[in-house]
């Protein structure tokens, strides 16, 4: 970017230095995935060798992890929590978001900052109250009781109110003009044109939900009801000496968001750039 | 999903004999102000009931003494009290602001360098920015079983392992009260380094080029073109990473909970931080007013720590 009025040919040395060393960092970075993808495609005879490939690659772990039942549920409890969560999420922070910009009426700031003001309430805070009030509405245990905190978030509203800034009110008023009620002006012209920020959005709740620990690891006690993190958390403290198998778990549980993010990678990074430099 | 939420309005007005307007006779702005809090309703029941009283409840919890049976009974100062004298609260209270004093300078310096170099290279550009952005999208559960596993002695652990081959006597990562923690922290400041180098990066690129063809112009040094113009012009991006990320370091638990199951804090609450304190006392020994006063603890922790950064770093 910056091209100093350098000779040429020491600029291109420490240019491929520069390289070098940033490329170098990168393949550190993923290491610890190559490692554990190679680990979980090991015979447990080879476990111990520091060689990143297999002598005889397998799958076998991953069919006798997969076999044995549970991580496959959890992988389904997993996928149906943070699939829910994020709808929702993302239909009500939204439609608060959008209010909150395009209506005009009283009460409109009042609401807003008590929205965002639960930004500053840790988590932590409230899992305790939570599991009171999941006890006694018999929530403990439940898809509903690992889901109902994370229905709706307030960094979502905030979020999407900037982001619906962006759409003109003329447009809105058109729609008005041509007999359509507030919801399918909010439906079916605003929100199309919030699309990118939707999925960026949507990138971040899904994965908080996925990779959440803290909540599911409370409220459930059944291991039927699992989330991956939390199955594999339990997982491991019991098979711990089987650590191509504990591997074969940490995989499970990280290649889906690898490949989505090999997939969506430059939707990735714009929507975190969006909603990093938004936040 | 898609309700109409004010659709009983006009019957509800229609059915009342009163000549009350009917929805239709409403002005545009009435009308408005009710399609307004029809898509509202649900949002502020949720926040009243999931967030703002449950909040209420904690703080008046952590005045009571209360054990998941028996009667919530009125304590007093007592729990802060007993909180105040504790030698674990006060070594966990050191653990915890050590996560966050080594782990976000550490992790913003290297974001920055990073970010900065990358900035500059085009050739494979997105692949090198992937590379680092990977860690990002694990969960830090299965990721702390890696690095745990990385952690073991001889012959089980890959860095003693390496050590080994190169003759290096072996190291005591988790189970050493000095290593462990530093230990636990490692895997941590990796898995949120991608993101803040791509909000570095985007934040260099916000930087007017303009800016830069000046200081060419005048035939200022690359050095004196970073502290004079980049850093200073990346403030905001500054404070949004150092507020993000000491956040996250405060609320360390995943990764201590799973790297130190059988012993969960330890070796002797070396590597213990308030979250995983608060998990303890409320779901081991069910002390919930204990833990809830801790929870009051942590909340004023972040809330000033968040403030003093704002203020050092937004200012001036």
């Amino acid at each position: 970017m910056l091209k100093a009025p350098t000779p040429p040919k020491r600029r291109n040395t420490a240019q491929f230095i520069r390289w070098i060393l940033l490329f170098g960092g990168g393949i550190l970075m993923v290491m610890p995935l190559a490692y554990m993808i190679s680990t979980s495609m090991k015979w447990p005879w080879e476990v111990y060798e520091i060689g990143l490939i297999p002598e005889e690659p397998t799958l076998e772990n991953y069919t006798y992890v997969l076999e044995d039942g549970r991580f496959f549920g959890w992988f389904i409890n997993s996928t149906i929590i943070a699939a829910i969560t994020t709808i929702s999420a993302l239909f009500f922070d939204s439609l608060v978001g959008y209010t909150l910009c395009k209506f005009k009426f009283r009460g409109r700031y009042i609401v807003f900052i008590a929205i965002l003001s639960t930004l500053m309430i840790p988590t932590e805070m409230l899992v305790i109250p939570w599991y009171m009030m999941s006890q006694s509405l018999g929530w403990l245990d439940t898809y509903w009781g690992i889901m109902f905190p994370g229905l709706m978030t307030a960094f979502g509203v905030f979020l999407m109110k900037q982001f619906f800034e962006t759409v003109p009110d003329d447009f809105l008023e058109a729609a008005r003009i041509d007999g359509l009620n507030e919801f399918q002006i909010w439906w079916q012209v605003a929100m199309p044109m919030v699309r990118p920020a939707l999925a960026a959005l949507a990138i971040f709740i899904f994965l908080g939900n996925w990779t959440a620990f803290l909540w599911p690891l409370i409220v459930t006690t059944s291991p039927d009801l699992y989330t991956l993190p939390v199955g594999l958390s339990s997982f491991g403290d019991e098979a711990d000496v089987a650590w191509e198998l504990i591997m074969t778990g940490a995989a499970i549980s990280t290649l889906p968001t690898l490949v989505f993010f090999l997939i969506f990678q430059r939707f990735i990074i714009r929507g975190v750039v969006m909603a990093g430099l938004k936040g | 999903m898609a309700r109409n939420p004010s659709s009983d309005a006009p019957n509800s007005a229609t059915a009342t004999a009163a000549p009350a307007p009917a929805f239709s006779g409403l002005t545009i702005t009435q009308k408005r102000t009710i399609w307004a809090w029809g898509f509202l309703a649900i949002p502020v029941l949720f926040y009243v009931v999931i967030r703002f009283y449950p909040t209420a409840n904690a703080m008046v919890l952590s005045f009571q003494e209360w054990n998941l049976l028996g009667e919530r009974t009125w304590a007093g100062l007592d729990n802060y009290q007993v909180l105040f004298s504790d030698p674990v609260f006060w070594q966990v209270f050191r653990n915890t602001f050590m996560y966050l004093l080594l782990g976000t300078p550490i992790s913003l310096v290297l974001a920055f360098i990073v970010a900065y170099h990358l900035d500059q290279v085009r050739f494979m550009h997105g692949t090198i920015r992937a590379l680092y952005f990977v860690p990002f999208m694990t969960s830090a559960v299965a990721m702390a079983w890696v690095w745990r596993w990385f952690y073991q002695d001889v012959p089980i652990g890959l860095f003693n392992n390496a050590l080994a081959t190169v003759g290096i006597p072996q190291i005591d990562f988790l189970d050493s009260t000095t290593n462990a923690l530093p230990s636990i922290l490692a895997p941590a400041i990796w898995a949120g380094l991608g993101f803040q180098i791509i909000i570095f990066m985007a934040g260099l690129r916000a930087i007017p080029r303009s800016f830069y063809e000046a200081a060419k112009i005048d035939g200022v040094s690359t050095w004196t073109v970073l502290w004079e113009i980049t850093l200073p012009l990346l403030r905001p991006t500054i404070v949004f990473v150092v507020v993000l990320s000491s956040i996250g370091f405060l609320r360390i638990f995943d990764h201590v909970f799973n790297m130190t199951t059988q012993n969960p804090g330890g070796p002797l609450n070396a590597t213990k931080p308030l979250v995983l304190m608060i998990y303890q006392t409320a779901f081991d020994s069910f002390d919930m007013g204990y833990a809830a006063a801790q929870t009051v603890v942590l909340f004023v922790i972040l809330l000033v720590v968040s403030l003093i950064q704002l203020r050092l770093l937004k200012d001036r």
